[in-house]
């Protein structure tokens, strides 16, 4: 991807400079034309030190950390020299010099296969072209990218891909955005020499997110590694030998592996590509939109690629700390249900019980009209998952307003507590995962629950062999999981040390624990949490250089909606209520509501709360406004419109503010400025963009508590991966993955 | 017209020529992909033999016990042996149980080699060597001997699942091409045998299969009743006695 713009920068730049100087020239005085004094004064002075080399940059802006400042080689990189640490590679030395060297089967965070050979350099006093992903760099190396060596070795290495690759550009998805036509551009040579015969590859079956088309596979074997070190499942190989290698899984498997969709990205060329988004449009009709994902907690990175009013597709953004270069394939291929079932116009459910489209003025005027009658006890308010940060402060504030303290975010149970903030967020931060060596995990499948942190767990046991323990129903890992139990008596034998986990905590040197947010529900959480913070503190887990104790949310908004307060009075106020506000919030248990309760729905797709709404107020969703979410590690993000909302649709905290000024109690903001103000007086941490707010206090705070344990096994808090909330419910492509791809 | 009979007889050239390098895809069962059929599945149950339970702990001894990885190879010529001359896929699948590894692992090796069947293949595997040294002796009209005569083409099984015929690579014996080898799976593990038949001609070809249709043994090695071993017919001309020590230099000169 980086090497497209390196191609089109040597074509293009030289075009420009010529052009523009062709058509418009400056004419300048100069010292020298003033006066004969001032020119030999000019000659004198022409003659000074050459210039030092303007100082290399790692390519992309990359920043080089020298972890150890005494363990650094110097090489030159053609001619110029670089400081590197010890046992990088001779490609890595190039990179922090700046020079970008092409490469298809080497992948950063993939293990090293050197099967492409296109990486080839010269390495002076070597008989022979390196291979530069896989030869160390040596003190003292002199590397030359640039010469002929190099340059002839590029155009036969891309001959020799090139030989067997079908003619596909004008039907292949990848065309635009594929590494060998950049390659070939920039490195290759201008014709072929084969005459012969190209083979052909049968097409395998991968599933319904993975486009296959094997014919352009060049056997890189990216995927293949991905699956067995990333995704942890090992189901591709690579079968047969020479030119009629293939790739594939031998017997007929589809790639079940929530993380199957990055072997779309990680893939060169257009053997796999998105099946969902094939034929949809080429890559430089779309105009990305750098925002956040919001169908779990983890809050990827992500970039939605817009065609007009249209999302076409998503793909990841890099993001160290949260989810390095991949994304789940609910986050990836969740689009398709922006498009189907929303909600575009006020709508008020008349007395035969059918819905009639209003206007925004109607509809504002009836949801008042009832809010004023209620008594304040009686109005609840319920943010759903989705919900960002600003309309949760507008929900509050207008609810509060109203004399009601009802409000609360879907998924943080009938009795949040957010006093404490390491109470409900991931201390260690996701990154901070990497240097846990025991893992704990109660009550929550990462897996499911939240696929970048699992990936992350993986990436550790993976790296130093760290030891996770995992207490709750029976699931499947992708990393060695010891399942030490399946209820709360496991953590009390823990905490009191009877059970044989407890001296792995106990030799740990960094153990992390991560409990689930599914055992918000619970009604004996608090009792739970005292259990595991008795582990906790047996276990040295929290101390001033490390705390490893998190909790995984589940949703988007759970974060910010304790940070902001939303804390509800009473825990059953839903059984009383007589105005119930539901923004966005679908996973409610609606049957005690009472019969004569109205309710409203403020939200964007006609998922299930839609059935008992009197009023339908349509809102944008994710992707279609600015919104701030607070992921599962305390990290504020801000999701930025990528396309313009359905229909008469508005955003949710101004329908909010619209219908405090037509109920008379009119909230004091009316630009998204002014919000973010309000919420910085509750919670400054969330116009802190992109930084982590970590939690103050420990448990030494904490209350102590004398609920008993309910020894019921723990429940699996996400039962179908591919479809948690409104927008995976109303996508065509998540209903086919559940379909297919679930574990029976 | 002359160049149309010219233009003509370059197609039946061509045409010639291509027929030979279409023939390349049969090596053993060229497909590598796995398609279900009733009798490889991998809902079949395949196990190894409780004599070949001990020879599989024999052969995982022979490497570290954290590499058990290393053993695939003589493992599926085991299971292969065992099961008649090819590898249904639960077998492969049980193999991966043995060395703990996934099952992808195991399908990798077994289709990278040629000599490992993933296709029925007949109780009497016969391989003709079909390289330069043979193929200038003769080797393609052995082959075409044995399809005549089993009324088979490559890599197909007779219709009495005795006989297949397959094209093997160079097998060494290029001093007595040209050659075929049987590899005997009509006895299982125990009664493995993979034996040369050298020095052969069509017609000794056809008589060494009826000899192994009745269950007999033919004589492995060169079929020419003239020649021992390797030697020339009529007896070894040369080295006849003990070679003669190399010279050696007068250690006392200096």
């Amino acid at each position: 991807m980086g090497l497209g713009s390196l191609a089109s920068r040597t074509l293009t730049s030289s075009r420009i400079l010529s052009s523009q100087y062709s058509r418009f020239r400056p004419i300048v005085t100069k010292p020298g034309l003033q006066s004969p004094d001032a020119s030999s004064a000019a000659a004198a002075a022409a003659q000074p030190e050459p210039t030092p080399p303007p100082p290399r940059k790692p390519v992309g802006g990359a920043r080089v950390e020298l972890t150890n400042p005494d363990d650094t080689i110097e090489v030159f990189v053609d001619g110029f020299p670089v400081k590197i640490p010890k046992g990088m590679t001779v490609l890595q030395a190039c990179e922090i010099a700046g020079v970008d060297i092409p490469r298809f089967c080497y992948h950063s965070r993939l293990s090293i296969a050197g099967n492409c050979r296109m990486c080839l350099v010269e390495v002076e006093k070597s008989p022979k072209p390196v291979a530069s992903c896989a030869m160390p760099a040596l003190p003292g190396m002199k590397i030359k990218t640039d010469t002929a060596l190099a340059k002839k070795a590029r155009e036969g290495v891309m001959e020799f891909l090139l030989m067997n690759h079908p003619l596909d550009c004008p039907i292949c998805d990848q065309g635009g955005e594929c590494d060998l036509q950049d390659q070939s551009m920039a490195f290759g040579s201008d014709r072929g020499r084969f005459t012969e015969m190209k083979r052909s590859v049968v097409d395998k079956n991968l599933g319904p997110l993975v486009k296959t088309v094997m014919t352009r596979c060049i056997q890189c074997t990216r995927c293949v590694r991905f699956a067995t070190e990333v995704a942890g499942v090992q189901d591709l190989g690579m079968l047969g030998r020479g030119s009629g290698e293939e790739i594939g899984t031998y017997v007929e498997k589809l790639m079940t592996s929530e993380l199957s969709g990055n072997v779309i990205d990680i893939c060169p060329v257009g053997a796999l590509t998105s099946k969902p988004f094939a034929f949809k449009a080429r890559n430089w009709e779309l105009k990305g939109t750098e925002t956040i994902d919001v169908t779990d907690a983890v809050g990827s990175n992500i970039r939605i690629d817009s065609r007009g009013p249209e999302v076409m597709r998503i793909i990841p953004r890099l993001n160290e700390d949260i989810n390095e270069e991949w994304i789940s394939d609910k986050t990836r291929f969740c689009y398709d249900g922006l498009k189907r079932q929303r909600l575009n116009d006020p709508m008020i459910r008349d007395a035969n019980g059918r819905f009639k489209a209003v206007s925004w003025r109607d509809a504002l005027a009836v949801v008042a009209e009832v809010a004023l009658k209620v008594k304040p006890e009686e109005i609840v308010g319920v943010a759903g998952k989705l919900s960002d940060a600003e309309s949760m402060m507008a929900l509050k504030d207008l609810l509060n307003n109203m004399g009601s303290n009802n409000v609360w975010c879907e998924g943080t149970g009938t009795n949040p507590n957010a006093d404490l903030r390491y109470r409900y967020l991931m201390n260690s931060s996701i990154a901070g995962l990497e240097k846990a060596d025991v893992f704990l995990l109660v009550g929550t499948q990462p897996r499911v629950e939240a696929a970048m942190v699992n990936a992350r767990i993986r990436k550790t046991v993976r790296a130093s062999n760290a030891k996770v323990g995992y207490i709750g129903p029976p699931t499947d890992f992708n990393y060695d999981c010891q399942h030490l139990g399946t209820g709360p008596q496991t953590i009390l034998e823990i905490a009191e040390g009877r059970h044989p986990f407890s001296s792995a905590i106990a030799n740990a040197k960094n153990p992390a624990i991560i409990v689930g947010a599914g055992l918000f529900e619970r009604d004996d959480k608090d009792a739970i949490f005292a259990a595991v913070e008795a582990i906790a503190k047996k276990g040295n887990v929290i101390r001033p250089d490390w705390n490893g104790f998190n909790v995984l949310l589940l949703n988007a908004s759970q974060a910010a909606a304790l940070d902001l307060g939303l804390v509800p009075e009473s825990s059953n106020s839903i059984d009383s209520a007589k105005f119930l506000y539901l923004m966005g919030a679908d996973d409610l248990n609606l049957d005690k509501v009472p019969a004569d309760a109205f309710v409203v729905y403020q939200g964007h797709h006609g998922d299930r709360s839609v059935y008992r709404a009197n009023v339908i107020l349509p809102s944008a969703a994710f992707s279609e406004k600015e919104g701030t979410y607070e992921n599962t590690e305390g990290c504020t993000q801000q999701t930025l419109p990528a396309v313009p909302t359905v229909g008469d649709a508005r955003d949710d905290w101004k329908i909010i503010r619209a219908l405090s000024e037509v109920a008379g109690i009119r909230l004091p903001y009316d630009t998204l400025a002014a919000i973010r103000s309000r919420m910085s007086t509750v919670a400054p941490n969330l116009l802190r963009t992109d930084e982590k707010e970590l939690a103050a206090f420990g448990p030494t705070l904490s209350p102590d508590c004398t609920q008993k344990i309910d020894s019921t096994p723990f429940k699996a808090a996400v039962e179908n991966f591919y479809m948690t909330d409104s927008i995976t419910r109303a996508s065509k492509i998540m209903a086919q993955c559940s379909a297919m791809l679930l574990k029976k | 017209m002359l160049a149309r009979l010219a233009s003509q007889r370059f197609l039946e050239i061509r045409q010639a020529f291509r027929q030979s390098s279409q023939a390349y895809r049969s090596f053993s069962t060229a497909l590598n992909y796995h398609l279900d059929t009733p009798d490889n599945n991998p809902e079949l149950p395949w196990e190894f033999s409780e004599a070949n339970k001990a020879k599989v702990k024999e052969i995982l001894s022979h490497y570290p016990s954290n590499y058990k990885q290393s053993a695939v190879i003589p493992l599926l010529d085991l299971a292969q042996q065992q099961h008649g001359g090819w590898l249904p896929v639960s077998a492969m699948n049980a193999v991966a149980k043995v060395i703990e590894v996934a099952p992808i692992r195991v399908y990798e090796v077994a289709t990278f080699y040629s000599m490992f069947n993933r296709s029925k293949v007949g109780k009497y595997h016969l391989l003709v060597c079909g390289t330069t040294p043979c193929m200038i002796r003769g080797s393609r009209e052995i082959e075409e001997a044995l399809l005549n005569h089993l009324g088979v083409k490559r890599n197909e099984v007779t219709s009495d699942g005795l006989f297949s015929v397959g094209e093997m690579e160079c097998m060494g014996c290029c001093v007595n091409a040209p050659m075929i080898t049987v590899a005997d799976y009509s006895n299982g593990s125990e009664g493995y045998t993979y034996n040369y038949f050298e020095d052969v001609t069509p017609k000794r070809v056809v008589e060494i299969v009826e000899m192994l249709r009745r269950g007999e043994k033919p004589p492995h090695g060169t079929q020419n009743p003239k020649r021992i071993k390797c030697g020339p017919e009529g007896g070894n001309t040369t080295l006849l006695t003990d070679p003669k020590p190399p010279p050696c230099r007068d250690l006392d000169a200096c």
